[in-house]
């Protein structure tokens, strides 16, 4: 197999914790973070539920010790506080001693405030500042000047799949030799946007999400933001650099099919799956676990469900997914679940997939539904966006 | 009912921009989806949101949908029957 | 790395209603027009039959026409063709977020619509081209302050020297209110124009 890309340090903000220790403790104890909404007003509230970071943007903004005049969108800070984390863990003090980058991702950028104040542009100045935040690019670039990072940054945008392509940007970047470390992951916040949006389509559920379960009836919406670390093999040698685990394989196709719904057979899924283990130089019997996209929709599990058997056959290896704890974090999505890959690989568990009772109909797989531990060298982690654009990373352990 | 059916004609035609079809084009019984005008999952809950926007019926699971846009048909008899404005 | 040569097959501009293909002017409307009459001129003029088209926000009307005209004679509705696509802009999906918003900004009129929401991605375009070419290749979508031949020929580079891809369909696909630009390129590795910046930058003129 080959080795990858060293992931030395990671960070994570969400529903169900403020750091990596707290949401590997909610992974671990059944503790969930979906509750009824309390930091925007929406006539949804009575019917939704999501994944919602219980800090208002008061408390996110003492927390970064941010002016009273600044114009971070609540993407921005989430994400701060997650890659500000992910620096101080990879034990990084001079950010710009190696040549540093950040690929951030986000599908929401600073729309929970542009959306707040969309009427009073006109009326009130003061939040006129807000108009400067609401590019997606305004997000990382906050959170590159929060680190400090003076090269290279960019930002993706392919809807859920997001974090995944920064993921695998930045470990290629790193393996092509144009940066020796960069910091990859997402950011997104709930926003009213995304709630009424996901309504039209029809895919919220007014319960907790319950993913591969023949009765479920859509997704839970959640906020979240998570980074990590990459370096290259040279500096982690020259500076003694604990390894977490490494980025082994990657890949990314498309669909081809719909702009929301996935392909029956879901060709984009196998293909990116296909794509990531041949990266990695891995055979179907070396996946120790999936951390699968399962958002519970009734099209995302069924597509899903038939690539994986496609993948692996009638053995497939254990998987879950973890949206019953956080909700779905869209951009963020793909490097919250890359934190919990590498969790599982450090602790050798495998999170239970929560809510599920009934077997789907259309084929036999059932997911880990109970914490579980055994030995686990690889894990892969599916993420699938609107676009048809479809993710895999494959992490494998660090000795 | 037949007015209806006529109104439903250009109201699809409008709401979902099927360019190049016209409403005489459009049978009664012709199947909506699949085959028939070639419709899809989102031109389902555009027609979800014009019977709440313009007759005031609200669908709350898009599985109702499957039955009542079968065809024009279909469509004016479940409007005539349920319709709130 | 880049241990493979790579070239520029074919470009394409849009922008002020005004198509040009390699170079030379292939169809142009009067410039007081809106984007969705010239781009429906566009597609009855080079008789297309894609009745979806009439459906898609003026980003992904955009990124079509464009991909349509670089691509008719390198993909078929048989057999699945390996070009990636990598794509970028500034404004994100912007044009349509602002339709969605007003949608949902009052109670009043309250009819947030799902046509609408599912372009509220700018990756969207990428997904309409895919499905028209029959592409399952890699796509990604990046967000600049402007135009970035240096980071697009980079990883178009990488792409073909790490095999990724037979070609990359690279663009610059922006749409704001009326102001939009698309610049289209298609790379491969055996014939063309050199690709790198320079190429770039003085093909499309920036």
């Amino acid at each position: 197999m080959n080795q990858g890309v060293a992931i030395t340090g990671m960070g994570i903000i969400s529903a169900i914790g403020n750091t990596v220790e707290e949401n590997f403790t909610a992974l671990t104890n059944n503790k969930v973070g979906i509750s009824t909404i309390d930091n925007i007003v929406t006539i949804h509230s009575d019917s939704i539920k999501v994944g919602e970071i219980k800090k208002t943007n008061e408390a996110l903004v003492a927390e970064l010790g941010l002016p009273a005049d600044n114009n971070f969108s609540r993407t921005a800070m989430l994400g701060a506080i997650a890659a500000k984390q992910a620096v101080k863990n990879a034990g990084i003090t001079d950010i710009n001693e190696y040549k540093t980058g950040l690929i951030s991702s986000t599908s929401v950028g600073g729309m929970d405030m542009t959306e707040r104040y969309y009427y009073e542009y006109f009326k009130n100045s003061s939040i006129l500042k807000y108009v400067e935040s609401h590019d997606g690019g305004d997000s990382s670039q906050k959170i590159a000047d929060t680190l400090g990072i003076t090269g290279i940054v960019s930002t993706i945008s392919t809807a859920c799949s997001s974090a995944a392509n920064a993921i695998m940007l930045g470990a290629r970047l790193i393996k092509a030799g144009k940066l020796d470390r960069v910091i990859v992951g997402g950011t997104d916040a709930l926003a009213k946007f995304t709630i009424n949006g996901f309504k039209t389509l029809m895919i919220l559920s007014d319960t907790d999400n319950t993913p591969f379960d023949n009765e479920r009836k859509g997704l839970n919406l959640g906020e979240a933001a998570a980074y990590l670390v990459l370096e290259s093999d040279e500096v982690v040698r020259k500076e003694g650099k604990k390894v977490l685990a490494y980025v082994s394989g990657y890949g990314n196709a498309n669909d081809a099919y719909h702009q929301t719904a996935s392909s029956e057979n879901g060709d984009g899924a196998f293909l990116a799956m296909q794509k990531a283990m041949k990266v990695a130089g891995l055979g179907v019997d070396d996946i120790d676990y999936i951390n699968a996209h399962g958002t519970a929709t009734p099209n995302n599990d069924l597509s899903e469900g038939r690539a994986i058997i496609r993948m692996f056959g009638n053995k497939a290896p254990d998987f879950s997914s973890t949206k019953p704890f956080t909700g779905h974090t869209l951009a963020a999505a793909a490097a919250i679940e890359a934190v919990y890959s590498v969790l599982s690989l450090q602790n050798n568990v495998i999170f239970p997939n929560l809510n599920f009772k009934t077997p789907m109909s259309e084929f036999d797989l059932l997911p880990q539904t109970s914490l579980k531990h055994k030995p686990i060298q690889h894990v892969l982690s599916n993420s699938f966006g609107f676009g048809g654009n479809c993710s895999t990373l494959i992490f494998s352990k660090s000795e | 009912m037949e007015a209806v059916k006529q109104e439903l004609k250009e109201k699809i035609i409008s709401v979902l921009n099927l360019e190049d079809v016209n409403p005489e084009d459009i049978k009664d019984t012709d199947p909506l989806f699949g085959a028939g005008l070639g419709l899809d999952s989102i031109d389902a809950l555009e027609l979800i949101v014009m019977l709440d926007k313009d007759y005031g019926i609200k669908l709350l699971d898009p599985k109702e949908g499957k039955a009542i846009f079968e065809s024009i048909e279909t469509m004016a008899k479940y409007i005539s029957e349920n319709r709130t404005k | 790395m880049a241990d493979k040569n790579s070239f520029i097959q074919s470009w394409c501009t849009i922008q002020n209603n005004k198509i040009n293909l390699n170079g030379e002017t292939i169809f142009e409307s009067e410039p007081t027009i809106g984007f969705a009459d010239f781009a429906k001129a566009a597609y009855r003029n080079f008789g297309w039959s894609y009745p979806k088209f009439f459906k898609m926000d003026s980003l992904s009307k955009l990124a079509f026409i464009a991909a349509e005209l670089l691509l008719k004679d390198e993909t078929t509705n048989e057999t699945e063709t390996d070009i990636a696509l990598v794509f970028s802009n500034k404004s994100s999906s912007m044009d349509t977020d602002v339709t969605f918003q007003e949608s949902i900004a009052t109670k009043e009129n309250y009819y947030p619509s799902p046509a609408v929401f599912v372009y509220t991605l700018p990756n969207i375009c990428m997904g309409e081209i895919s499905i028209r070419h029959n592409l399952k290749s890699e796509n990604s979508f990046f967000i600049f302050e402007k135009f970035n031949p240096g980071f697009l020929s980079n990883y178009t580079d990488v792409l073909l020297s790490t095999n990724r891809a037979e070609k990359v369909l690279c663009a610059w696909v922006d749409f704001y209110k009326e102001t939009y630009r698309a610049n289209f390129y298609l790379v491969n590795s055996t014939e063309g124009l050199e690709h790198n910046e320079t190429t770039i930058k003085t093909l499309f003129n920036t």
